[in-house]
Formats: structure tokens, C-alpha cells, sequence
């Protein structure tokens, strides 16, 4: 296939060809990463640039070093589930080695050097990831493990708040006769933690659902965002449908009733520019591990002024303020939040990873995302029997397309594109009520990230024509 | 390993045209399986008549080496005795989660041994096991000394 044939192959590339943002000990100082080119002369397996594209996908193959690997007998990776855990660049990769090698101690205890240096790295790194979302202050981010964590620890306080002693906490009781309103579009980690909210506390669960055109039915939003509503939760950008919800609705709608707002924005984030204070949000779920970051951390943005009223969800170390024998009061946040040793060396390269994005800047993210979105759109659905689950490419419609393909089931076509070299993620992609509400059981999701390229999108339209054929479909 | 070492041609044939597919009666058992990581699931009925698995039957939806799987699996177990078909179960369930290490009996396996492929992709280990331990589960609720005796299933893989 001429895609895999087009320049020489790349030489192992510079460490990242966009500088390595220095960590700065002031909190809220970021040092600005210059972009330098990388060597247009280095073409990656996948080909060079499209003229006009708004990121420069050559230089930035070059910072990745798993893109130089091939996969399955010898054959250039082409990695597009970047929507289920995205490829780290080696900047990212080395302020995780660096951090540990020079810095690493124990964090918020201790007087000695290292405990220093890793407690002020610690911090810089939350204040340059809050102002990376926009958030007004990095007291209002607190670091969990992951995105599901993140959700649960919302879910899990506000269930709290019914046996607080603290009188700051009433407002969020929730219980019998209450309503918790998300959609049927949400991944599990924004579904299962209100189903059980509602089953310990009494309450509702309800839900928006979806149009025929893939996006959020609003026609019942009267009746389902009442008095009675305490928590609307949504995702920002569908993980399966790539639909971006109209957000200042939904907020505008939750204000009027007083309910809280509770947004998903995992598969925005990496993807997007995205501002929580101007979207008007109350707390922002996102992860680490998607937004070229490391496993193991997530992040939650809630407002300054619910945080420090909202009790704590995993109680212990380092979350409190006084302990007694008997009973124990609680620190102010994000430490509130933060119960245990956090995940210390993965925070530092999460700062490097939303570096490495803001110097590409995520309105280029965005566009380069939406240019592949629509070659793949376009591609697939010029093959007979590929039906595109999602709205058509544009500004509202996020870098992913997942598709079934009539007669081929997605494990089937999955398995075909992973013997060319092509991963793809195959399945429910933890959104089952949305495939149901399709009339469907799985489908194939192809996700796109910074690294993707034009031949990339080519090569997926031409390994799910291979499994058509292969299956005697087409 | 080659896409083709996967799909035999066996495979393909089995899931365009599954063998005893469809819901009988008289039943035993009925199960209702579902693999929770995409969705596929099975229901299937047994039928034991004098030790005898005399009939099963099923109705699925899945990829097409769960199809196949479950197709040959009829092929392999109906008419036979309960021991046996057992027997059949555990030398199959052995050759798919052994990562390739166990080629699989022809003797006992029959066409079932075009499987062995599927040891060397795990994330497709469950999709082979499907039909097999719906089929377990549904005899254990009838003949529970059967499964006590024989075996077979992993554990991993015991609520597909």
C-alpha cells in the first residue's frame, strides 16, 4: 500500500522536537515552550504532512518514540485509540525519569531538600494543569487517579453530605423524592456512580435521550430539569458518537432549577481548548492518560466556593486538619480531596503533557482533529454497508469516528485491522445503553490524536474495505 | 501466526452457516451468557436424555468466533455422553487459554482444533468460550455431579 511507502525511514528523532517545557518552582509560572520545526526533511512510516494541515504531524511523530515500532510481523504501528489511552511524547516520559532520578520525596510532609523539591514540583505542576483547563485558581484542582475516580469522589461526597456534622454541608443532601439527571449517551464512569448515589440516597436517576441524528434530545428538557433536580451530569464530548454537547444549555438549564453540573470532559480536554470557567461548569472530570499524559492520575475541577464546602469522599492522611481519638476534622481543598500519597511523579508529567499541548496549541489540536475526522467520515461512508455511528465532521463533533460494518461484526473487522498494523478499539466502549439505544451490541471506534496522519485515515478506510472482503461481505 | 491461522476456513464456513442454531424444545436448562467487554451474548438450551446430551440449542449474537465456536461446539457434544462431552469441553477450553502452548487433541477436538488459532490472541479467548461455558453452566444446573467430576472451564472464564 503506497501510504507506508512515501519518504525514508525516520531516524530516531530528537528527544522532543518541541523544547522540553522546564518545571518552574513559582506556582502559577510556566515557562513557554518554543515550538523549533523538528527536520522537515524526516518523514515517519505514515508519510509527510498534508500542505495547509495546522500541526506540523512530521516533527511531532518524531517526539513519540512508540510510533517508531511496528506491530504484528513488521508492520508500521498505526495507532487510532488514542480515545482510549493516547501515546506519551518523550518529553512527557522524561519529566516522569527526570522527576524521580533528581527530585523525588515525600510530598506536603517533611522539612528536608526532597521533600521540598517534590512538594513545590508537585504544586507547580497543579497550577499549570488548572490553568491549562482554565480553572481560576489551582486550588480549585484536585488530583485523583483517574477520570472514574474523579466522578465517584462528586458522587460520593455530595452522598456524604447527609451525615455531615459540618452545617456547610446541608445544602448538598440529596435524598428521597430528589432527581439526578444525566443522558444516555455517558460512559459508565458517568452512569454507574449516580445509579448508586440514587440507590443509597432514595433518589431518581432520569436521563435525556438521543436523537435519531445522534445528539441530545432536549425536547423533554422542561420536564426533566425541575425543582426537584439536584445533579446534572454529561459528558462534554461523547466518547462513541464524538457529539459536543451544547453545554451552556444544559448549565443554564441546571442553574434556573439550582442543580449542580457535573461534566465529563475526558475526551475533550486532549482535544479541544477548553475554559471550565467560562463554560460555567461545577465540577470537570478529566484524566491523565488520554491527554498524552501518564496512567494513574485524573484530575477534578470544582468551584472554589463548592469544594470548600462539599465533605471529603476517601478520608486519611494528608486530608485532614486535626485528628482526635475519637473524631477529626478535615483540611481545606484540593488537600480535602487528596487523602494518601498522591501520584507525585505522574502529576510533573501530566504538566509536561498539557505543556507539550498548549505549545502545539489546542485550537490546531481541534482543527487537525476535525480535519482527519472528516477524511475518515467521508472515506467509510463511501463504503457500501459501513454505517457511521455520530454526526457528520464539523466544529461540534469531536476527533473520533466509531462505525459498524453490515455483515462484519466488530471484533471481526477490529482483528483484520490489527493484522495490518491498525489498533482501533472494538466493542461497547464502556457506553452501553448508547449502542442499545442504536439497536446495536459493539462497534469499531477509530480515535485520532496530534500524531495521526492523512495516510493513517487512508489506511483505515482501506483495512475495513480488506475485512469486507475477507468476511465475503462486500 | 497469520490472520488466516485465526479464520480458518472452517471458522468462516461454521459462522455464515451455524450448526443448530435456533431455540428448541423440550429443554432442561436455559442460560442467558453475555461477554461484558463487547456485548455479545448467548442464550442456549440443553437437552440430557439418558446421560445422553440429546439436544442443544441457541440463539446468539456475536463475532464470528463465537459463532463458530458455539456451532462446532453442538457438532462436538450433541449425541455424546455427558463425560465425554465434558471431556470435550476441558481439552477445548485447555487449548484456547494456553497462549499457544497446547496444539489441541484431534481425537477429542475434532474440527473444534481450528480454535487453537485463537490461543494466540487473548483479548479473543472469551469470544471461543462463549458458547462452551454457556453449555457448562447450563448442564451444572441440571447434572451438577457431571461438572463436579469432569471439570473444565477456568475460572477466569466461568462467567464469560
Amino acid at each position: 500500500m503506497s501510504w507506508r511507502q512515501t519518504g525514508t525511514s525516520a531516524s530516531p528523532g530528537p528527544a522532543c522536537t518541541h523544547e522540553k517545557p522546564a518545571v518552574t518552582v513559582e506556582m502559577g509560572v510556566r515557562t513557554g515552550a518554543v515550538v523549533t520545526g523538528g527536520s522537515p526533511a524526516q518523514h515517519g512510516p505514515a508519510g509527510p504532512n498534508t500542505p495547509g494541515s495546522p500541526l506540523d504531524v512530521v516533527a511531532i511523530r518524531g517526539d513519540f518514540p512508540i510510533l517508531r515500532r511496528t506491530v504484528r510481523d513488521g508492520k508500521p504501528l498505526v495507532y487510532l485509540d488514542s480515545g482510549a489511552t493516547s501515546q506519551r511524547p518523550e518529553c512527557v516520559i522524561d519529566a516522569e525519569q527526570d522527576f524521580l532520578t533528581d527530585h523525588y520525596g515525600a510530598v506536603k510532609r517533611g522539612a528536608h531538600a526532597l521533600a521540598e523539591e517534590a512538594s513545590d514540583r508537585y504544586e507547580a505542576a497543579r497550577a499549570t494543569i488548572a490553568t491549562f483547563i482554565g480553572a481560576a485558581s489551582p486550588d480549585e484542582l484536585v488530583f485523583t487517579k483517574n477520570a472514574t475516580e474523579s466522578l465517584n469522589l462528586v458522587a460520593y461526597s455530595l452522598g456524604n453530605a447527609a451525615s455531615s456534622q459540618d452545617p456547610a454541608a446541608a445544602r448538598f443532601r440529596i435524598g428521597p423524592g430528589d432527581e439526578i439527571l444525566v443522558t444516555e449517551m455517558e460512559h459508565h464512569a458517568n452512569l454507574v456512580p449516580w445509579q448508586e448515589l440514587c440507590r443509597r440516597s432514595g433518589a431518581s436517576l432520569r436521563w435525556l435521550g438521543l436523537t435519531d441524528d445522534f445528539r441530545l434530545d432536549l425536547s423533554g428538557m422542561a420536564d426533566l430539569v425541575n425543582p426537584r433536580t439536584r445533579v446534572v451530569a454529561f459528558t462534554h464530548q461523547s466518547n462513541v458518537l464524538g457529539t459536543v454537547n451544547p453545554v451552556t444549555e444544559l448549565v443554564d438549564a441546571a442553574r434556573r432549577v439550582g442543580a449542580l453540573t457535573v461534566l465529563d470532559a475526558c475526551q475533550s480536554v486532549p482535544h479541544r481548548p477548553v475554559d471550565v470557567t467560562a463554560l460555567g461548569v461545577d465540577f470537570v472530570a478529566f484524566s491523565g492518560h488520554k491527554m498524552l499524559g501518564p496512567t494513574g492520575i485524573g484530575g477534578l475541577y470544582g468551584r472554589q466556593e463548592l469544594l470548600a464546602a462539599l465533605p471529603p469522599f476517601i478520608t486519611g492522611g494528608s486530608m485532614i486538619e486535626e485528628v482526635f481519638m475519637d473524631h477529626s476534622t478535615f483540611g481545606a481543598p484540593p488537600a480535602r480531596f487528596e487523602a494518601g500519597t498522591p501520584p507525585v511523579s505522574q502529576a510533573v508529567a501530566l504538566a509536561a503533557a498539557a505543556d507539550y499541548l498548549d505549545t502545539l496549541g489546542m485550537d490546531a489540536v481541534a482543527a487537525h482533529g476535525q480535519e482527519l475526522t472528516t477524511l475518515a467520515i467521508a472515506g467509510l461512508s463511501a463504503l457500501p454497508g459501513v454505517r457511521i455511528l455520530g454526526p457528520g465532521a464539523g466544529p461540534d463533533r469531536g476527533s473520533l469516528v466509531a462505525f459498524v460494518v453490515e455483515g462484519v461484526h466488530p471484533h471481526d473487522v477490529g482483528q483484520i485491522l490489527d493484522d495490518a498494523g491498525i489498533a482501533v478499539r472494538t466493542g461497547h466502549h464502556c457506553a452501553w445503553p448508547l449502542h442499545r439505544r442504536y439497536g446495536i451490541a459493539a462497534s469499531v471506534r477509530a480515535s485520532f490524536a496530534v500524531y495521526n496522519t492523512v495516510g493513517e485515515v487512508s489506511a483505515l478506510i482501506d483495512g475495513v474495505a480488506s475485512a469486507q472482503r475477507f468476511f465475503g461481505s462486500r | 501466526m497469520s490472520i488466516t491461522d485465526l479464520y480458518q476456513e472452517i471458522i468462516l464456513d461454521h459462522a455464515r452457516a451455524p450448526h443448530h442454531h435456533g431455540l428448541r424444545t423440550p429443554f432442561d436448562a436455559e442460560v442467558h451468557h453475555v461477554n461484558p467487554t463487547c456485548g455479545d451474548e448467548v442464550t442456549l438450551r440443553v437437552r440430557l436424555t439418558d446421560g445422553l446430551v440429546a439436544d442443544v440449542s441457541y440463539d446468539s449474537m456475536g463475532c464470528s468466533i463465537s459463532q463458530a465456536s458455539t456451532s462446532v461446539m453442538t457438532d462436538l457434544v450433541i449425541g455424546r455422553s455427558l463425560p465425554q462431552a465434558m471431556a470435550t469441553l476441558a481439552s477445548f477450553d485447555e487449548m484456547v487459554t494456553s497462549r499457544g502452548t497446547v496444539p489441541g487433541d484431534e481425537e477429542v477436538l475434532g474440527d473444534a482444533v481450528a480454535f487453537a488459532g485463537v490461543a494466540r490472541y487473548p483479548a479473543r479467548v472469551k469470544c471461543a468460550l462463549l458458547g462452551w461455558m454457556a453449555f457448562r453452566a447450563a448442564v451444572a444446573q441440571v447434572a451438577p455431579e457431571a461438572i463436579e467430576k469432569v471439570g473444565g472451564g477456568s475460572p477466569q472464564s466461568d462467567r464469560a
